[in-house]
């Protein structure tokens, strides 16, 4: 009987202490960013690291004082990369804390499906160098932000790299790229990019899907020891890059004309295959690793200094952590941005922040300001466009770590004006959605 | 003492072979459809709608065919997943390319699409049995993937290989908010369930029954096997197909082929299961216990974390919720092999005699 009592008055105890901290919470000023991640399954070694830089990143703004003062709430929600656990992980997190401010799915699949519901919910989706490559026209994606990057232009960088190593753009005729793809929505964005330049270049494409999650590729290398194809492009994701290495290795494919996506270009990758791997190139969106840069600097001091890291300290500053810190930035700046249109030091909604993700314009000092320097370059995006940037350099693998190994490229405009517009008015017209009047772009 | 059906008398056929022949169930039964109709969408918010009721309501109506074709036919199938991406796709063509297609036609076509398919990867049946057949209907399971992801036309000639529906009306009435959506299903998972109840019941369930336990002696006192077989897969394959249809356009809205990958088909192999073989009732347990367990566990173990203080990682939660439902898996399974609606049959035995039990 005694215990049982003592049990219900902690219980009660506890309930009083928690509720008394959430009521003094909400006194102050309070900005919720939802996470889904995923720390488990096949993209687990991927996806851990891009959640630790995108968590420590709001931990650094808290510890820098919030955003005009308003402090970020943050929770994690576990989608193990699986469309319909992420849609569950919308559904749960939007309405809490006051609101969702942004969400950032990770998953081109989980992006297609949120793409649908955000606008009913009026919660904006960042998909930084992922997701639907249309919805960098603002016009008809008026929630999607794929800021600073698509597939398309990912995939039209790389072709213009592998032109200029040859000597020009009419040097492709004739050569032969496959593309090693994840068979997934994200493994298919870059083909229609792909086919549209070997139409206009004279290369012929080849297309090697791998299926879920990519450990069996023996088939697919086999296509490519059979077509030697001059080059590879890599599209893969997880589990599937380091496999894909590790055959390219075995059917002795030389791994200096192999180029992977950015999304293939980190240090879970090609750690495993080490030396293997030495010569194989990626993308770089924007950045590569970021151990010199100021805010890793900081982050290493104010949030691992203090033992409250996300993650264990020497992953701080590789690729994918820098890529989470930079999605985690990019959220951040945009409400910044909106704060001060709606007032600053307050609580920003949705539909609100849209506005700021809308008329980001990270400039230079501002980039430097917040230690970005040299980490990303500036970028300012409008109501037509929501990418903002799509400059991208190519990084090579020394066998220790990622080096940057090429000048910045740009997508070529004239190419994918047309394309994103195009695919942009097939899916407005296949919602039987209006294109975005001038007017709307004030709101 | 409250639940006995002594002193009802049954004076006509029609009252001998209604669904619910006591008083008490068929009142039951009625009060929880009123609810589900009336009540949930009063008490629930969104989150319970859109994450955790419409999926659980879309597998129950999957698992209800699998039910038919595993449970009371007896055929192990493999192929669920499968039927159920025949289901969305084709009632996705049937939807986007024919103009002003109403949406439930265009989820009966799904259905009858899926029935199709069905009845092709049945043939199988009528040679191999056991584990055998579930091997040959994996076939249909890597067939429809590769159909999918492969052929364009069949994902509208996107790049992506995703597809999307939205602006879904019922006889003008939209299927958009949340409770539309639960409203929605929970009338075609009525309908359904009363459908598959009835077919049970008939003589056709009697000879699928008859199959299961022996299709020899079936086939000798006068059962066609390739009737009765074929018609379990025709019929289980429409269920599972509107299901599959639901599960794209209400409660994904935008999917890819991976939606109905084969961990799909294993899960309502699974929920059939563990809900109960041959049992109506066990779908919606092992629906229930497939779709709505690991959610709350998800969602439980940090909070009973937080209550004593501990603050568990998203990947340790995500660890745990694995390993409690395998466990919860495995210890249903040795306590009651015969499924939850065994339990459920169980509870309403010791409810009819007490407070008396002998």
């Amino acid at each position: 009987m005694k215990k049982r009592t003592l049990i219900t008055a902690a219980a009660i105890a506890a309930l009083g202490a928690s509720s008394l901290v959430s009521t003094q919470a909400m006194a102050a000023q309070e900005q919720f960013f939802p996470m889904l991640v995923y720390r488990t399954g096949a993209y687990a070694p991927n996806g851990i690291p891009f959640a630790n830089g995108m968590h420590d990143y709001y931990k650094l703004v808290n510890a820098r004082g919030g955003i005009n003062g308003v402090k970020l709430v943050v929770e994690e929600c576990e989608t193990g990369y699986a469309t319909d656990r992420g849609v569950e992980c919308y559904d749960r997190l939007k309405g809490k804390n006051g609101g969702a401010t942004v969400f950032q799915p990770l998953s081109t699949g989980i992006t297609f499906a949120l793409t649908e519901k955000a606008p009913g919910d009026k919660i904006p989706l960042i998909t930084s160098g992922y997701g639907r490559s249309e919805s960098a026209d603002g016009g008809v994606f008026k929630w999607n932000f794929p800021l600073a990057g698509t597939y398309w232009t990912g995939a039209d960088v790389l072709v213009q790299h592998v032109a200029k190593t040859l000597g020009g753009m009419d040097k492709l005729k004739g050569k032969r790229i496959a593309l090693v793809y994840h068979d997934s929505p994200y493994g298919k964005e870059p083909i229609p990019l792909l086919q549209e330049r070997s139409a206009e270049l004279g290369f012929k494409l080849d297309l090697l899907p791998v299926s879920h999650p990519g450990v069996e590729q023996k088939a697919t290398w086999l296509q490519v020891r059979r077509n030697r194809p001059d080059y590879v492009f890599l599209w893969g994701w997880g589990v599937m890059n380091s496999t894909s290495i590790k055959e390219a290795v075995a059917t002795g494919y030389p791994r200096e004309k192999i180029y992977g996506v950015w999304w293939s270009g980190a240090e879970p990758d090609v750690k495993d295959v080490g030396a293997g791997a030495k010569g194989y190139q990626a993308l770089a969106m924007q950045h590569s690793t970021g151990f010199d840069a100021p805010v890793v600097k900081e982050i290493l001091q104010k949030v691992h200094g203090k033992g409250q890291g996300t993650g264990p300290k020497d992953e701080v500053g590789q690729v994918l952590y820098m890529r989470g810190l930079i999605a985690g930035m990019f959220a951040v700046e945009g409400v910044r941005a909106a704060q001060e249109r709606f007032g600053k030091g307050k609580h920003v909604t949705g539909a609100q922040a849209r506005w700021g993700y809308e008329n980001l314009n990270l400039t230079q000092p501002k980039l430097d300001a917040l230690g970005f320097k040299g980490v990303v370059r500036p970028l300012s995006t409008s109501c037509q466009d929501h990418m903002g940037s799509s400059h991208a350099r190519i990084q090579t693998w020394d066998g220790k770590t990622w080096k940057i190994t090429s000048d910045w490229y740009e997508a070529d405009e004239s190419v994918l004006k047309p394309m994103v517009k195009a695919a942009a008015d097939k899916y407005a017209a296949s919602k039987k959605l209006q294109r975005r009047t001038p007017a709307d772009c004030q709101s | 003492m409250f639940y006995r059906e002594n002193g009802q008398f049954k004076t006509s056929y029609q009252s001998d072979q209604q669904i619910f022949p006591i008083t008490q169930d068929r009142l039951g039964v009625l009060a929880i459809i009123a609810f589900a109709f009336i009540g949930v969408p009063m008490i629930f918010d969104e989150y319970m709608m859109r994450a955790i009721l419409i999926p659980f309501l879309i597998l129950s109506l999957a698992a209800l065919g699998v039910n038919i074709l595993v449970g009371y036919c007896g055929q192990i199938s493999l192929g669920s997943g499968a039927f159920m991406a025949v289901g969305a796709y084709a009632a996705y063509n049937t939807f986007v390319r024919i103009d002003g297609m109403p949406l439930i036609v265009a989820l009966l076509s799904g259905g009858f699409f899926a029935t199709l398919v069905g009845i092709v990867f049945g043939i199988p049946s009528l040679r191999v049995r056991g584990l055998y057949l579930s091997v040959a209907t994996l076939a249909a399971q890597f067939f429809c993937d590769w159909a999918f992801l492969r052929i364009k036309w069949f994902t509208g000639d996107t790049a992506s290989g995703s597809v999307a529906v939205s602006n879904l009306q019922v006889f003008g009435l939209p299927v958009e908010t949340p409770v539309q959506k639960y409203i929605f299903c929970l009338a075609v998972l009525v309908v359904f369930g009363l459908l598959a109840k009835n077919l049970v019941r008939s003589a056709i369930g009697r000879e699928w029954m008859a199959i299961r336990d022996m299709d020899v002696a079936a086939s000798v006192i006068g059962i066609q096997p390739m009737y009765a077989k074929l018609s379990a897969f025709a019929v289980s394959s429409f269920i599972v197909g509107v299901a599959g249809a639901l599960w794209g356009f209400v409660h994904l809205g935008s999917w890819e082929p991976a939606a109905f990958g084969v961990e799909r088909s294993f899960q309502l192999l699974f929920m059939v299961i563990l809900g109960g073989m041959g049992s109506i009732m066990g779908s919606f347990f092992g629906a229930a216990f497939i779709v709505i367990l690991p959610i709350f566990l998800n969602q439980f173990l940090p909070a009973v974390g937080g209550l004593v203080g501990l603050e568990i990682s998203t990947a340790a939660v995500s660890h745990a919720e694995f390993m409690i439902f395998g466990a919860l898996i495995v210890w249903f399974l040795i306590v009651e092999p015969h499924g939850l609606a065994r339990l459920w049959s169980v509870g309403k035995q010791k409810l009819r005699i007490w407070p008396f039990p002998h």
